[in-house]
């Protein structure tokens, strides 16, 4: 039942990461990934899916995807049918569930973040719909796999599990709020464990939009750097499978990690602009570190979440500052976009296992296109690849409209 | 156990906007007129029923971040300030979870089609109300003290799961007073991929919005008694077989229980789920009936036309069921706790139409 829900004696359980999938433009997988983040690659290049010869930028960094999807359950009739973030879905999906182990199960939660869901079939839809109007055919499995919840329902077909589907859409903090609610559900008691990740695939209309809001860096963007221009956006997913660390224990299940705090707040201040000293991005942080009961000074790496546009990063980086107070300046901090670009609502859940890939391997991801830091970077931009100790890594999600996600995770011994 | 009661209702439809005018619709239980919706390169109009421009304009719209807003979110906002409407004051911490299937589709359609014209001159103005948060991000500027707020996305069913995780917010005493809005707009793009799937179904737009609070003296009679759970479709679990999951969990009902459904009067999509209620014993509404297929929006009427009815004391207890079109059926029973009745609620008692049941 939904409502009224059992009753939870004792403390809240602890929250492992036992699984892990990740499709970005480096690659598909956690090794590909964990070795262009850890070199600090950077993956842009020009755009390839649509037409961008009209529009003021013309680079993205895309995902290659492999031509065949891993075996599951799945019907050959219904891949064909899926989409490009259906498969990158799926990708990650696949990774995350092979690692965790886990069997088929029935009442197992998915919590997804998305901000377009399968928005290329409707692009798709939409030109039919208008060029060819009398033409239906394939216009009603567009319109119904346009819906995530229909790619959500993929996942669970392929993989052989069946539970709730939720699909949260907050904007860029969507992936990171996802994988809050599936902390929630785990530590509520409302759940053993959850399947949780954001995905996104590069789409015209989005493209365009930010475009149109000449929010795009024309070269690749450079977070924290003192001459930055915008943005840049890219594509992928990322799932993690996470369950009451007694289970994991009880399995035997290799732990990546352990997500311990979680902060979500909302900023009013304006629809595509934060609040200039971060006021909502400090809340979730301090949010999250009461959560897990950690002290600023005890995080050993921030992954922000660093657009590379001029508003998003000052205020982040004022909020940053303000929440580690004489701190920031021995807390290494760096933005993953800089080289993969924004994943929107993928963006929250990948950088969420690149905190798991720091915590596992020992490395900071850099910055390499960084040339001059912000000077209201109080705190060190990691800008040479590095290993480094690092037992708490603290990972932040800004939205569009006002949502914050922080996630902050811990090493598992 | 924390007890969650309904605090507040709040309606925008193609009958109006406001509870009343949700009311009196579907008291006189005739499906509302059908208007017209034009399809590009067809020369027969979709059918639709359309939310009527509001009168007197709602003050609200004159708030800066309204100027530009989508309908979407003026449906969102009005249905939640008018569940919010007898609070006062109101109270430090707001929840606000905002359920949409199909969301902003006019700003969209706007957007992508300037894109595709002249992608250089498409409008950033546009572009950032086609983010499905922008509604909840409007109304959280607007009332200014919301302190959690999600944006969640799915079929009509995913209202009862914003239902459940308002109460989760409640209960884990993280809100106050907590606001579950759902809401579509009209636009030919949706109901001709509606019409794909029932040439015969009429599109309904608006939203439906209910307020909750752990206080039983706020509230307006009505207790949120159980959710069922979220039975999910899946190739071995039918939209049938779900509906009849769904209605396990609920009590076999009575004959002063209503059941309010979201039965629209399309034979194929209604099967399933008049399958699994046959034998009801009670009395029913049937709110898609009279005001189109209104997809998240319906969900939300319904919630709002249950706990309203059930205000007006006709009734022991009201049973939802929302079978959504393609991801999965859940149920809800609101149960009458002795308050006063809402504050939005007028005095007559609702009287169920033959159309409406």
């Amino acid at each position: 039942m939904l409502f009224p829900r059992p009753v939870r004696n004792g403390p809240p359980p602890r929250v492992a990461a036992t699984g892990a999938g990740i499709v970005t433009a480096y690659g598909s997988g956690w090794r590909v990934n964990a070795e262009g983040f850890r070199a600090g690659r950077t993956a842009f290049r020009p755009v390839t899916l649509f037409d961008v010869s009209r529009q003021r930028s013309k680079l993205a960094a895309e995902a290659d995807l492999p031509d065949t999807l891993p075996p599951t359950r799945l019907p050959a009739r219904q891949i064909s049918r899926l989409d490009r973030a259906s498969r990158m879905l799926l990708l990650a999906a696949h990774e995350a569930w092979g690692q965790a182990g886990w069997e088929p199960a029935e009442d197992l939660p998915l919590v997804l973040g998305t901000t377009s869901g399968g928005m290329l079939l409707g692009e798709e839809y939409f030109k039919r719909a208008v060029g060819s109007p009398r033409a239906h055919r394939g216009q009603p499995t567009r319109a119904l796999h346009y819906q995530p919840q229909t790619q959500g329902r993929v996942v669970a077909e392929a993989l052989g599990f069946s539970g709730p589907i939720i699909i949260i859409a907050n904007a860029c903090a969507s992936g990171g709020n996802a994988l809050g609610l599936a902390w929630e559900m785990i530590r509520g008691g409302r759940a053993s464990r959850v399947l949780a990740g954001g995905y996104d695939a590069l789409t015209q209309l989005v493209y365009a939009g930010f475009d149109a809001l000449q929010t795009i860096s024309p070269g690749g963007c450079r977070p924290f750097d003192a001459h930055r221009d915008g943005l840049s956006i890219g594509e992928g997913a990322a799932v993690v499978a996470l369950e009451t660390l007694e289970s994991a224990g009880r399995r035997g299940a290799d732990i990546l990690g352990e997500l311990i705090g979680y902060g979500s707040t909302m900023d009013c201040h304006h629809l595509t602009q934060p609040h200039p000293e971060g006021e909502a991005a400090l809340a979730a942080m301090r949010q999250a570190c009461a959560a897990a009961q950690v002290h600023p000074a005890d995080i050993d790496y921030v992954n922000a979440h660093g657009t590379g546009t001029p508003q998003n990063d000052s205020s982040e980086a004022a909020a940053i500052n303000r929440w580690a107070g004489r701190h920031a300046a021995g807390l290494p901090v760096s933005s993953t976009k800089a080289g993969i670009g924004h994943l929107l609502g993928g963006a929250g859940a990948v950088e969420a296992v690149v905190c798991l890939m720091v915590l596992r391997e020992q490395w900071l991801p850099p910055e390499t296109t960084v040339e001059t830091p912000d000077p209201i970077c109080r705190f060190p931009l990691v800008r040479q690849p590095a290993d480094a100790r690092c037992d708490l890594a603290l990972s932040n999600s800004i939205g569009f409209g006002g949502a914050n996600a922080t996630l902050l995770f811990r090493r598992f011994p | 156990m924390n007890r969650v009661f309904v605090i507040g209702l709040g309606a925008v439809s193609p009958a109006g906007w406001g509870v009343p005018a949700l009311r009196a619709a579907l008291d006189a239980g005739e499906p509302l007129p059908i208007g017209r919706i034009e399809r590009p390169g067809w020369d027969r109009p979709l059918n639709a029923r359309l939310v009527p421009e509001p009168s007197p304009r709602p003050a609200f719209l004159a708030h800066a971040r309204f100027r530009r807003a989508s309908p979407l979110t003026h449906y969102v906002a009005a249905a939640a300030l008018e569940a919010l409407g007898g609070v006062q004051p109101l109270p430090p911490r707001l929840g606000l979870v905002v359920c949409l299937q199909i969301g902003c589709v006019q700003y969209s359609h706007r957007f992508y089609k300037e894109v595709l014209e002249s992608p250089a001159a498409a409008s950033p103005i546009l572009f950032p109300e086609t983010v499905f948060a922008a509604p909840a991000s409007h109304l959280a500027a607007l009332l200014g003290n919301v302190s959690l707020v999600t944006t969640l996305l799915g079929d009509p069913a995913v209202f009862l799961q914003g239902a459940a995780l308002a109460a989760d917010w409640l209960t884990e005493g993280r809100v106050d007073l907590a606001l579950v809005a759902g809401a579509e707009e009209a636009n030919w793009l949706r109901s001709d991929a509606i019409w794909h799937f029932d040439h015969g179904c009429v599109t309904g737009a608006g939203a439906g919005c209910v307020c909750l609070g752990l206080e039983a003296g706020a509230s307006g009679g009505v207790e949120l008694s159980a959710l069922t759970g979220a039975q999910t479709y899946m190739s071995s679990i039918s939209r049938g077989r779900a509906a009849q999951l769904m209605r396990s969990q609920l009590p076999a009902g009575s004959a002063t229980e209503l059941l309010c459904d979201g039965l629209q009067g399309c034979r194929r999509l209604d099967a399933p789920e008049r399958a699994a209620w046959q034998g009801w014993p009670g009395p029913r509404l049937s709110p898609k009936r009279v005001l189109g297929e209104g997809l998240m929006a319906a969900s939300g009427w319904q919630c709002v036309a249950a706990c309203d009815a059930l205000a007006r004391g006709d009734f022991t207890g009201a049973t939802l069921s929302v079978v959504g079109c393609n991801q999965q059926a859940i149920g809800a029973r609101f149960v009458r706790s002795g308050g006063p009745f809402c504050l939005s609620c007028s005095p007559e008692s609702p009287k169920l139409s033959a159309a409406g049941r």
